[in-house]
């Protein structure tokens, strides 16, 4: 398995490929302003909670950074293979506050719909057009994603960690990798 | 390929895969309207314990009695539990797995696979991969879900639930009815020395690229999921195609369409949340291991629910039983996130 490139990001640091990228802002407005500066034609990102952000603005850098690297690649059948320890839990905690009292109930659809870690990928997806395998697994650390991808079938996917336990405290590790 | 060793089903209508099976077979359902099991939520229709259960506890349960039909020793390191689950133990899927792990001995870490309504499917599709590979020789997968204010208030929220039992493929049907269950099923590199093996000889996930909670009009994820599957057997050797059969207007409709692209309209197709509503991260390997224990006397298991054909594709769905003497069928899923899986089993 080879990796094309790689992406960190934390709540104040965005590494592209062994480049630190200046950014400004931290936490949740980090995510804000890499979109603008380096996306900005997506309002769809202003629906999407922070985990869904996070993993949107790191495939969206290492996207771009594929692309001046091998222009033309074909990547319908691209995989996107994500992981993190604590599955949707700050999703879950905004919506669980929609609900959680009797005098003021009133259930979110729009915060409803990311409380599964899933729809991360589904977002990647959707924006990329990739019909590949789109799969999420809560796992103890990083390093065992490793032996789910070794046994997973694809040819091109976009992998890794994504942690994010609240909108200002989070760490993103993704590659896009080929067999 | 990779061999069932044994398998189990706690659900509202029993615990064994046995009994299970027993009572879908006698017409049996749990699915009933619920008005003060949670607070604030509107009356619901679901499939529901008669006691609420601790999810961990659940899980242990189904996989000691599953564990009861094996000779495998837990504490090896050639055994892998994977845990398919979305909203685990009060929102923690990390912890009850690893809990879960600990409780059998077990030195590695467990694999909890988190891909909304496809868990199961994905899970066995886990099992399969990692067992292949030649890292582990027994899987213990089980999926697993138990209802909650958090899940019944979400779904009530979204307008996907039906106040009645739910009526998959039906041209009246309004939408799906929640349910609760842990089901296991424990894989095995060996063959096992049984009058009947199964082995589940592949599987494939693909998203729609298309919407994060609709499915796509054209089914794409799941054609693609079927096709791939279909090109090392013949259709003709395939019993039944058990699909997700939600009950909602879209779901149906999108199944009825990949189904048809994949030349599968003539296959007998059902569905079982007509008896056991839509149980989650337990649905892909509950309805899988129903399928295996009907096939294998021979049966389709009725589509409890429906009763005239309410898709644009017609597809060779019943309300009774049906015999078989094919060996293979396949299970089908979609979910929220654009997610589709598909996997065939092979009765050997």
């Amino acid at each position: 398995m080879k990796t094309i490139c790689e992406i960190f990001i934390t709540p104040d640091s965005v590494t592209l490929c062994d480049n630190r990228i200046p950014v400004t802002e931290k936490g949740n407005k980090l995510l804000v302003e890499l979109y603008r500066k380096f996306i900005n034609d997506y309002p769809k990102f202003f629906k999407m909670d922070t985990l869904s952000r996070l993993s949107f603005v790191a495939s969206e850098l290492l996207i771009k950074k594929e692309i001046e690297i091998t222009p033309n690649i074909a990547t319908e059948n691209r995989a996107v293979i994500l992981a993190n320890n604590s599955a949707s839990i700050k999703n879950d905690t905004d919506f669980s506050a929609t609900i959680s009292d009797p005098d003021n109930y009133f259930p979110s659809p729009a915060l409803f719909v990311y409380t599964l870690p899933n729809i991360t990928t589904g977002e990647i997806a959707i924006r990329n057009h990739y019909f590949g395998e789109s799969s999420f697994y809560v796992l103890r650390d990083e390093s065992c994603l490793n032996e789910i991808l070794e046994s997973t079938p694809f040819d091109s996917a976009l992998v890794g960690w994504v942690e994010c336990p609240d909108s200002n405290n989070f760490n993103a590790h993704l590659s896009i990798v080929r067999k | 390929m990779i061999y069932k060793l044994a398998d189990n089903i706690i659900s509202p209508l029993g615990t064994t895969s046995e009994d299970n099976l027993k009572a879908v077979l006698d017409g049996r359902s749990a699915i009933s309207v619920y008005t003060d099991v949670f607070p604030s939520v509107e009356p619901f229709c679901a499939s529901l314990f008669s006691q609420r259960h601790d999810f961990t506890t659940l899980c242990i349960d189904s996989i000691s009695e599953a564990l009861t039909h094996t000779t495998i020793d837990t504490s090896s390191s050639d055994v892998i539990f994977i845990i398919s689950t979305t909203k685990g133990n009060n929102l923690r899927l990390w912890e009850p797995a690893s809990q879960i792990a600990t409780h059998f001995g077990n030195p590695n870490c467990p694999v909890v696979v988190s891909n909304a309504c496809i868990s199961g499917v994905c899970a066995q599709i886990t099992a399969l991969r990692l067992l292949d590979s030649g890292k582990y020789k027994t899987a213990i997968v089980t999926g697993c879900d138990i209802q909650t204010q958090f899940i019944v208030s979400g779904f009530q929220s979204l307008k996907a639930l039906s106040s009645a039992p739910c009526r998959p493929f039906d041209k009246d049907r309004i939408g799906l009815n929640l349910g609760e269950a842990a089901a296991t099923i424990i894989f095995s590199t060996e063959k096992p020395n049984l009058p009947a093996a199964w082995a589940l000889l592949d599987g494939s996930i693909h998203n729609d690229a298309n919407h994060i909670s609709g499915p796509s009009r054209t089914g794409e994820g799941s054609f693609r999921c079927l096709s791939d599957i279909l090109r090392n057997t013949e259709i003709n050797n395939i019993a039944c195609v058990n699909v997700h059969g939600t009950a909602t207007l879209y779901n149906d409709e999108m199944e009825s369409i990949a189904l048809s692209r994949a030349g599968l309209s003539e296959t007998p197709v059902n569905a079982l949340k007509g008896f056991y509503g839509h149980t989650m991260g337990a649905a892909g390997v509950l309805e899988s291991i129903l399928t295996m224990h009907s096939v294998e006397q021979g049966l389709i298991l009725p589509t409890r629910g429906f009763s005239q054909q309410g898709t644009t594709n017609a597809i060779a769905i019943d309300n009774s039983l049906r015999h078989t003497d094919k060996r293979q069928f396949i299970k089908l899923l979609s979910g929220f996130g654009g997610c589709n899986a598909a996997i065939i089993y092979s009765m050997l």
